[in-house]
């Protein structure tokens, strides 16, 4: 993190004490949101939040920062409505700015087999409180004038569905404006301090074994990105989680200003703006699992054409930056949060390309967990053990994936 | 970008090729049939490091092969 944010923010750093009642492995959104809600809700304090490298190092910083509520189970539409609806009053709650601008997401169907999941999609959302509704391509061009109805001649539009609601927010901000409340309350968070396993008295997990030395907790929570299994099987937890690398870029600033986020299933890319002006460009993940954070040419060349296809003014744009993250994707595309089977560990994890928009609701949720032991209505569906019930809750379409 | 050495058609990109998955197993510790189950159907290793592999050459001779695949580089492990 670099001088200007330091002094841009209060951010109060503490050196590592030996005990907690609460330690979180993963300075990231969700991370430093659940120590926030756990210090600011249920004024529990005692709390660490341990970052291998500086907060907001990992996904939280490389994702494209889309907050939108229209997935295709019932469950997750309204926990990512909840989630959105938080973003909403984030600013207020934190006293701090995160460029949150609501925008719209106009989800684009080139074929009819896309136009009837658009279709169920909308019908979905609706019943569950959240509004998704059908547009013809004339309304899409009318929000959104740079669309090219014809795809560049190889994908005509065949109409789209819209979710008004949708909105982009500044993704560092929203760490370090969570940061700053969770350390306002006393939290303590702890960069640059690699866990690297976790102590155990019998089954029961006590604490962490740091690079700084060991720290007990009462209760530990991974909310790690990325090397999750690693974690996990310190304790001897068996994740239905693979990680895979998704890459994304960014042009030039486009001064005329680009309004909706667009988004594709069929050509997997969505495109947005920056506060900045820049154009985001992202696509779906890699096929196989990675830890590599290596950017290639062969997504840059494949990505740049299918969104030259449907906005063609980005052809006289200039790429400015290209990276990867690495998510972890479960196996039926929804996220995994609740307790973990073992004493004293819980994991909220599985956020694959859905992370950024959960970490209010998911950081609200599991903060209630912690402090009241009691699993929130929202989160009951998205428990570890609903694999062994056969109760797993695909929703592989609405991730804009395939 | 990752290139698969195939025995039949030789050197060629990842995009010709479908990721079948890594090679399951359930570990020793688990001992319960049910359980094991659950672990064969839903859980993965998701190796940071070397891994056992199917992939499938999708758009050349359309036969699997088994490969070593370091996961942490997004490279190939003993490639002849």
């Amino acid at each position: 993190m670099n001088e200007f944010v330091e002094r841009l923010l209060t951010l109060q750093w503490h050196e590592p004490k030996r005990s907690y009642d609460v330690v979180i492995i993963g300075g990231g959104g969700h991370g430093l949101a659940t120590a926030y809600y756990l210090a600011a809700r249920h004024g529990i304090t005692n709390v660490a939040v341990v970052e291998d490298r500086y907060i907001g190092s990992g996904n939280s910083g490389r994702n494209t920062t889309i907050i939108r509520a229209n997935y295709g189970i019932p469950e997750a539409v309204r926990f990512y409505q909840h989630s959105l609806d938080l973003y909403g009053t984030l600013e207020n709650e934190l006293g701090c700015w995160v460029m949150h601008s609501t925008k719209g997401i106009i989800w684009l169907a080139h074929t009819e087999p896309a136009m009837r999941a658009e279709r169920a999609r909308c019908l979905l959302n609706v019943a569950c409180g959240t509004e998704t509704v059908m547009i013809t391509p004339q309304e899409a061009r009318e929000l959104c004038p740079q669309l090219d109805l014809s795809g560049g001649g190889r994908y005509p539009v065949l109409g789209a569905s819209y979710h008004p609601a949708a909105a982009t927010a500044r993704h560092d901000r929203v760490v370090w404006a969570y940061a700053q409340g969770a350390m306002r309350h006393g939290v303590h968070v702890i960069q640059n301090t690699r866990v690297t396993g976790l102590l155990r008295d019998g089954a029961r997990v006590t604490g962490v074994e740091t690079s700084a030395g060991p720290i007990s907790a009462g209760v530990v929570l991974s909310a790690v990105g990325g090397n999750v299994s690693t974690i996990a099987a310190y304790a001897d937890v068996r994740l239905p989680i693979r990680t895979h690398p998704l890459q994304a870029f960014v042009t030039n600033e486009y001064r005329q200003g680009f309004g909706p986020i667009l988004s594709d299933t069929e050509l997997l890319c969505y495109v947005s703006q920056t506060a900045r002006g820049e154009i985001v460009i992202g696509a779906e993940y890699e096929r196989q699992p990675s830890y590599s954070l290596q950017a290639s040419f062969s997504f840059l060349q494949s990505c740049a054409a299918k969104a030259t296809h449907l906005l063609p003014f980005l052809r006289d744009l200039r790429i400015l930056r290209q990276w990867a993250g690495i998510c972890d994707i479960s196996a039926d595309f929804s996220p995994i949060m609740g307790q973990s089977g073992v004493d004293g560990f819980l994991v909220t994890t599985g956020w694959g390309t859905w992370g950024f928009k959960a970490i209010p609701a998911g950081g609200e949720q599991m903060a209630e967990l912690i402090a009241t032991g009691r699993t929130p209505a929202l989160l009951e569906p998205f428990g570890l053990d609903r694999f062994a019930r056969d109760h797993a809750m695909a929703d592989q379409g609405s991730t804009g994936t395939r | 970008m990752l290139w698969i050495t195939c025995p039949r058609c030789g050197r060629r990109p990842v995009e010709e090729y479908g990721f079948g998955g890594e090679l399951r197993h359930v570990p020793e510790g688990i001992s319960d049939p049910d359980e094991r189950d659950i672990d064969y159907a839903w859980m993965y290793d998701n190796v940071h490091g070397t891994t056992t592999e199917r992939w499938f050459h999708q758009a050349g001779c359309r036969r699997w092969l088994t490969l070593r695949r370091d996961t942490a580089t997004d490279t190939l492990v003993n490639e002849q």
